[in-house]
């Protein structure tokens, strides 16, 4: 049977057929929806969503080693977090398979960077795989748990956002089951001391070599020879599909599904049939560089930019210098930046922090990037998951040391204070960090299209859980105060802020309310509405930055099928000019 | 590639380009044409402008689209449709919703709406205006607008020979197909 699937479904659909037995993930884009497809295998996987990638791939490696297939899925930048077991368990090896699936995203489509995962594969000194549409994304699965077995490695599944979120058409296959290895004690192999590791590191180098061997020979290595042509492309991923767009039949391609390490007889021996070999690969010249050092000649990022995604239309005004014809229209448009929704429970909390002088707010990864946009403006730093609170005690302690007295507060959210907030928060407990850690509690994962998390009571897998609460973690390690305020209530949003400066112990903030995208919340019942005849033209209620308010021909409006009545910018107005309506 | 058709859907987050692209994907692949289809996720759902590209044909390769590429340009929001324009073909349809939506510097009067895009497009390229709103809202559902450009954009398109409303009934809710199915049939009228 064949179905239109995205890359993502494609992937947890392989992962059923290649018998994996446990997954564990941290949502991030593009790799979110991973796991949210494997929970509908979940009769035969057990699936999590972790607190973070380390702790993922951790629970997937102790899966591994226990004896069942088992795989653990990231966005990019997650891997970063996910690197310490990845570089170990490379050492030491599978007993069942493990594969590492790595979700970038160039072009930064939901990101705060564009690295390129394909060189962790090299320094973790790992095989690589690279799917490059939806039906290899379930299929090379199976060879990778295989590779996994056989070559005794982690492997690393490398795809990217358009791999990902784009739909093509996969034939479905059945569920192999591969059984349970049995577990045995083996303390060389699983226990990485110095002295295991120096044998182990001589076992990685054996193996690379081994895995070059069988890159030359692997069937997710292919050559499309073209009749009559001068031009060989060796590509791989999604950079395939737009070189055969633009190529067609007018080149010959060596296509590689298997990319670290690589496969270069092969690759000699394809380029020597060609008068131009180009390398089409998006972002950085991963295996450009090291054709180049084995001495092929080619072309690569001479024409093709090492920057964002690439397309079809790049591909051919690089390499062949065509770009197609476009027409424009006499028109100007004006930008239509994200935002933060109507109702959204960060707005009243960044909306009292936009006021304030003298202050700094460190942020975080998730929906509260969002308050660093006009006209709101309110943040100052986001750097990766956790910084909110760990980058704030750098800010802070560096004030203190140079006389300043600037006052820091620090942002993450309920999903990130599990990532990673909650080392930061015993950090600025533990070495008196003279700012004030703030939780935007909004009961799930937002950005990525929420999930459940350990705040939430429930388990990926649909399951009842025990709901740890921020607050009682907060009051654990160390915070004398820590005050629950409603971020939508701009009084008391206003005298907490206050409170916790001025607080000469360690104070933090839970702002908690409700996502308002959440499912099955009850209905939003008011609305609030501009009153036209007490609405003074101030504009004030414009600074809250909501979608649902506009200002036309000289007056504020509020458009009723967006309003969800949270009453931000009721407070706001100084005139009392917009009111409630509705029960 | 020169048998390959692109649809290029455009919109702002929460308009349901994305249901569109799913009724429209599912008929093209019970039609026999491969399909492949891209969309976004994450931080440009957030009120931001959304784009979904349909490509259909013998055999697709990439799953994306380049500048002067796209068959159709249907745009769910007047802004949305000059936006995009450069990726439509010189010679390509325009079906463009009368519908504003203003961003965040429109709504906080930073900035205007925009005037005379309708215009402008018509000046350029052959346009089909479609008043969906106003369709959707008589129908008694402002949130069926996006089947009503469903079925301006089959009709622009020609794509006759798929029981579109077979396939409208298969992927709504039942208890909101009827008025999608009115939806769907008014936009093929137009």
């Amino acid at each position: 049977m064949k179905q239109l699937m995205s890359g993502n479904e494609a992937i947890a659909r392989g992962a059923y057929e290649a018998g994996v037995k446990v997954a564990a993930a941290y949502p991030g884009t593009p790799s979110t929806e991973i796991l949210e497809n494997i929970v509908e295998y979940k009769d035969d996987i057990y699936c999590e969503w972790a607190p973070n990638e380390k702790v993922a791939t951790e629970v997937a490696i102790g899966a591994s080693i226990a004896g069942v297939r088992s795989l653990s899925a990231m966005k990019h930048v997650g891997l970063n977090v996910a690197a310490d077991p990845i570089f170990t368990y490379s050492y030491l090896g599978v007993n069942a398979g493990y594969v590492l699936i790595t979700a970038d995203d160039p072009s930064m489509h939901s990101s705060q960077n564009e690295q390129d995962n394909r060189y962790y594969a090299k320094f973790a000194k790992i095989p690589m795989i690279e799917p490059s549409d939806s039906q290899e994304s379930k299929e090379f699965l199976d060879e990778a748990f295989r590779i996994s077995e056989q070559y005794d490695t982690p492997v690393l599944y490398r795809v990217t956002t358009r791999v990902c979120h784009s739909k093509s058409m996969v034939e479905l296959g059945e569920r192999k089951e591969v059984g349970f290895k049995k577990y045995e004690r083996n303390i060389p192999k699983y226990v990485a001391t110095p002295a295991n590791a120096k044998v182990a590191h001589v076992r990685v180098e054996k193996r690379l070599k081994d895995l070059e061997e069988y890159a030359n020979t692997s069937p997710l290595n292919k050559v499309e020879y073209n009749k009559n042509t001068k031009v060989g492309i060796v590509t791989a991923s999604i950079a395939y599909q737009y070189a055969r767009e633009v190529f067609g039949d007018n080149a010959s391609y060596l296509k590689l599904g298997f990319t670290y390490p690589l496969p270069m007889k092969l690759i000699k021996e394809f380029a020597s049939k060609f008068e131009t070999v180009y390398v089409v690969e998006e972002l950085e010249p991963f295996m450009e560089e090291q054709m180049k050092a084995a001495g092929v000649s080619c072309i690569g990022k001479e024409l093709i930019p090492n920057m964002y995604e690439l397309n079809p239309d790049i591909i051919a005004k690089a390499l062949l210098n065509k770009e197609a014809e476009t027409k424009t229209v006499d028109a100007k448009v004006v930008g239509r930046p994200p935002v933060l929704c109507p109702g959204c429970p960060h707005r009243g909390f960044f909306y009292t922090m936009s006021k304030r002088k003298n202050t700094v707010v460190t942020s975080d990864i998730g929906c509260y990037t969002l308050g660093g946009l006009p006209p709101i403006n309110a943040i100052d730093t986001c750097i990766c998951m956790g910084a909110g609170f760990s980058a704030g005690m750098g800010m802070a302690k560096a004030f203190e040391v140079s006389g300043r007295d600037t006052k820091v507060f620090g942002v993450v959210g309920d999903s990130t204070f599990f990532h990673s907030g909650i080392t930061g928060a015993i950090d600025i407990v533990y070495n008196k960090g003279k700012m004030v850690p703030v939780v935007l509690d909004n009961r799930i994962t937002g950005m990525t299209g929420h999930q459940e998390n350990p705040g939430t009571g429930k388990t990926l897998m649909g399951e009842d859980a025990i709901q740890i609460d921020p607050v009682d973690v907060l009051k654990a390690v160390g915070y004398k105060t820590v005050k629950v305020v409603d971020p939508c209530d701009l009084k008391a949003m206003d005298e907490v802020v206050l409170e916790a400066e001025n607080s000469a112990e360690p104070y933090a903030i839970v702002t908690r309310r409700p996502c308002v995208l959440i499912k099955g919340l009850p209905p939003f019942k008011t609305k609030c509405i501009v009153n036209k005849d007490k609405c003074k033209k101030c504009k004030m209620c414009l600074k809250v930055g909501c979608p649902a308010i506009y200002f036309k021909d000289g007056t504020s409006y509020i458009d009723q099928s967006m309003c969800l009545g949270c009453e931000v910018c009721m407070q706001v107005c100084k005139f009392d000019a917009i009111e409630k309506v509705g029960e | 590639m020169s048998d390959v058709k692109n649809i290029l859907l455009v919109g702002v987050g929460g308009q349901g380009t994305i249901l569109v692209s799913r009724i429209l994907t599912e008929g093209l692949i019970q039609a026999g044409f491969d399909v492949k289809m891209s969309e976004v996720h994450g931080m440009a759902q957030r009120g931001g402008s959304v784009t979904t590209q349909v490509r259909y044909g013998k055999k697709v390769y990439s799953p994306i689209i380049g500048k002067g590429q796209a068959d159709i340009l249907v745009s769910f929001e007047k802004m949305e449709a000059v936006r995009w324009i450069e990726y439509l073909k010189p010679d390509g349809i325009v079906v463009v919703n009368n519908y504003e939506i203003p961003s965040l510097p429109i709504a906080s009067g930073k900035e205007e709406y925009p005037q005379g895009l309708i215009e402008a497009l018509q000046g350029s390229f052959k346009t089909v205006v479609v008043d969906a709103g106003t369709i959707a809202e008589e129908l008694g559902n402002i949130k069926t607008q996006n089947i009503v450009l469903f079925g301006a954009l089959v009709k622009a398109l020609g794509l006759d020979e798929i029981d579109w409303v077979k396939i409208i009934r298969e992927t709504i809710k039942p208890k909101l197909v009827d008025i999608n199915i009115k939806a769907y049939n008014k936009g093929r009228d137009i």
